[in-house]
C-alpha cells in the first residue's frame, strides 16, 4: 500500500471508531435498560418497528462496522497470522461487503 | 533471530493492548451472529421470541455479560488510543487513562449483568426507565 | 563472598544458554559482570561496549528478557535470588554470542529517511529557530536518541511486521519532520507513512517503557500520524 492509501485507511479506522463511540454509547445505555425485565420480540420490535430514526441509527451504526471491524481483522491477519498483500487485502474488502450485507438485512428486518 | 520475552511485556499499556485486540476479535466474531439474530424477525415475531427465549440459558446470558465487558473494555480503550493519537497523551496520564477505561467497561458489565433478565418491580407506578 | 549464577547466551541464532558463576561485588553492574566472565572465566565470550557510563548505547543487551544497557544496570536491581540472565538484543541476527548485527537498525533509520537535509550553505544567514516554538519543543523532546536499539528490542510489532521501521527511525523521523530547516518533509513523510510505517504502531508502549533516555517513541509516532494525515488531506502525500 502506498503512504496515501496507508494513511487513509488510518483514517478511515479512527474516523469509524469516532462513529461508533457515539453508537456504541447509545446502544449499550439501551440494552442495559431493555434487558430489564427479560428481552422480548415485541420489546424489540415496538420500538423499531417503522421507526425511520432507528433505521437510520442502525443503518449508521452498521456501515460504521462494516469499516472498523474489517480493518482490525486485517490488522490481526497482518501481525499474528503473516497473512498480508492482496490477498489479505481482498479478504478484508469481502468481510466488509458480508458484515454490510447481513447487518442491513438485520436493519430491515427489524424496522421495516 | 530471539523473540521478545513474556517478561518485557508486563506494562499497563500492554495489557491495554492485549485487551483491546482480543476484545476487537471476539467482536468481530460476535457480529455476524447478531446480525443473524436480529434477522430472525423476518421469519416473524414468534421465530424472534423463540430465539430470545433461547438467549435465556445461563451460559448464553454469561456470554452476553462478556460481550458487553469486551464492547465496555473496547470502546474505553479505543477512546484512549484516540486521545494518544491525535493529542500526543502519554506516559503519567497514560496509567490513569488506562485506570478510567477499565473502571468504565467493567461499571458497564456490571450494569448489564445486574439488569439481564431481572425482573421488573412490582409496579411502580411509572415507568422506571423510558427510552 | 556471595556469588551469581549468570546465565549466559553462547553461540549464533542456535547456540544455548551457558551458565557461569560470578562474585558478587557492591555497585556491580551487569556490564561488570559479563567483563568478569569474559577476563576470567572464558576469554571466548563476544561483547560490545565503548564508554561505560551510559553514554553510547553500545552494551545495549537483554538482561532477564528486558533490553537494557548493561553499563548502568545495577545487579542489585536486577539479580533476583542471586540469578542473572544475559542474552543479545531481541529482534536481530545474532553475530555472536552478546553481539548482534546492527546494520538492519540502521538500514531502517535510513529507509525512514532519518538524515538531515539542509536547505542553506555556510554563505547564509544562521537559522533562527525559536526555542520555545512548539515544533522546536517536540523536536527537543525526542533528539537525544543515541541509536542504541532498545526500544527495537522491545517492540512486538518489529517482530509481527518484519518490515516495519521501529520506533528509534520514526522517532529520528519526527525530529527532523519537525525541524524548521530541513528540506526534506514530504519524502519524508511519504517514507514512514507508507506500509510497515508510523501506521503499524499500536501504542503497546514497550518502546516508551524501556528507552534508557526516557524518550517516548510512541508520542513521536502519534505526531507522525497526524502528520501524515494533515499531509494527505492538504494532497501532499
Amino acid at each position: 500500500m502506498s503512504a496515501r492509501t496507508e494513511t487513509w485507511t488510518w483514517l478511515a479506522q479512527r474516523a469509524s471508531a469516532a462513529v461508533l463511540a457515539i453508537c456504541v454509547v447509545v446502544h449499550l445505555a439501551m440494552m442495559i435498560g431493555a434487558v430489564r425485565g427479560g428481552l422480548s420480540a415485541a420489546d424489540i420490535l415496538g420500538r423499531t418497528r417503522g421507526s425511520a430514526a432507528w433505521a437510520l441509527f442502525y443503518g449508521l451504526f452498521v456501515v460504521a462496522v462494516s469499516i472498523h471491524a474489517p480493518l482490525g481483522l486485517r490488522t490481526i491477519a497482518s501481525e499474528w497470522l503473516g497473512w498480508r498483500g492482496r490477498g489479505a487485502d481482498a479478504a478484508c474488502a469481502m468481510i466488509a461487503l458480508s458484515l454490510l450485507a447481513l447487518g442491513l438485512l438485520a436493519v430491515g428486518a427489524v424496522t421495516l | 533471530m530471539t523473540m521478545v520475552d513474556w517478561r518485557n511485556r508486563g506494562h499497563p499499556a500492554y495489557w491495554a493492548f492485549l485487551v483491546h485486540r482480543v476484545s476487537g476479535l471476539a467482536l468481530a466474531l460476535f457480529l455476524p451472529l447478531h446480525f443473524i439474530a436480529l434477522a430472525q424477525a423476518l421469519n416473524g415475531v414468534d421465530a424472534l421470541n423463540t430465539f430470545l427465549a433461547w438467549t435465556r440459558a445461563p451460559w448464553v446470558t454469561a456470554s452476553e455479560i462478556a460481550i458487553v465487558l469486551a464492547l465496555g473494555a473496547h470502546l474505553t480503550g479505543g477512546l484512549r488510543l484516540l486521545l494518544v493519537e491525535f493529542f500526543g497523551w502519554s506516559r503519567g496520564v497514560q496509567q490513569a487513562l488506562i485506570a478510567v477505561a477499565a473502571g468504565i467497561a467493567l461499571a458497564c458489565a456490571l450494569l448489564f449483568a445486574l439488569n439481564v433478565n431481572a425482573q421488573p418491580v412490582a409496579d411502580p407506578g411509572r415507568p422506571l426507565l423510558r427510552l | 563472598m556471595s556469588m551469581i549464577e549468570v546465565r549466559v547466551w553462547r553461540g549464533g541464532p542456535n547456540g544455548g544458554y551457558r551458565a557461569y558463576t560470578v562474585p558478587r561485588e557492591d555497585a556491580q553492574t551487569v556490564l561488570d559482570v559479563v567483563t568478569y566472565i569474559q577476563r576470567r572465566l572464558d576469554p571466548t565470550l563476544a561483547y560490545r561496549f565503548a564508554c561505560r557510563v551510559g553514554m553510547c548505547g553500545s552494551c545495549a543487551m537483554t538482561v532477564n528478557g528486558k533490553p537494557r544497557w548493561t553499563c548502568r544496570t545495577h545487579v542489585a536491581d536486577v539479580a533476583r535470588d542471586d540469578r542473572l540472565e544475559v542474552g543479545p538484543l531481541a529482534h536481530l541476527p545474532i553475530v555472536r554470542d552478546l553481539v548482534t548485527d546492527m546494520r538492519e537498525f540502521f538500514d531502517k533509520w535510513a529507509r525512514a529517511r532519518g538524515q538531515f537535509q539542509a536547505t542553506s550553505t555556510r554563505r547564509d544567514e544562521f537559522a533562527r529557530v525559536e526555542p520555545a516554538s512548539p515544533s522546536r519543543r517536540a523536536v527537543d523532546a525526542a533528539i537525544e536518541c543515541i541509536g542504541c536499539g532498545a526500544c527495537y528490542a522491545a517492540c512486538d510489532v518489529v517482530a509481527w511486521n518484519p518490515a516495519y521501521l521501529g520506533p528509534a527511525a520514526l522517532n529520528r523521523a519526527w525530529t527532523l519532520v519537525n525541524d524548521a530547516r530541513d528540506g526534506a518533509r514530504g519524502e519524508r513523510l511519504a517514507a514512514v507513512a507508507g506500509d510497515a510505517g508510523c501506521h503499524a504502531c499500536h501504542t503497546h508502549e514497550s518502546c516508551t517503557e524501556r528507552c534508557p533516555k526516557h524518550l517516548s517513541p510512541t508520542a513521536s509516532i502519534a505526531g507522525l500520524k497526524r502528520a501524515s494525515v494533515m499531509a494527505a488531506f492538504r494532497g501532499e502525500l
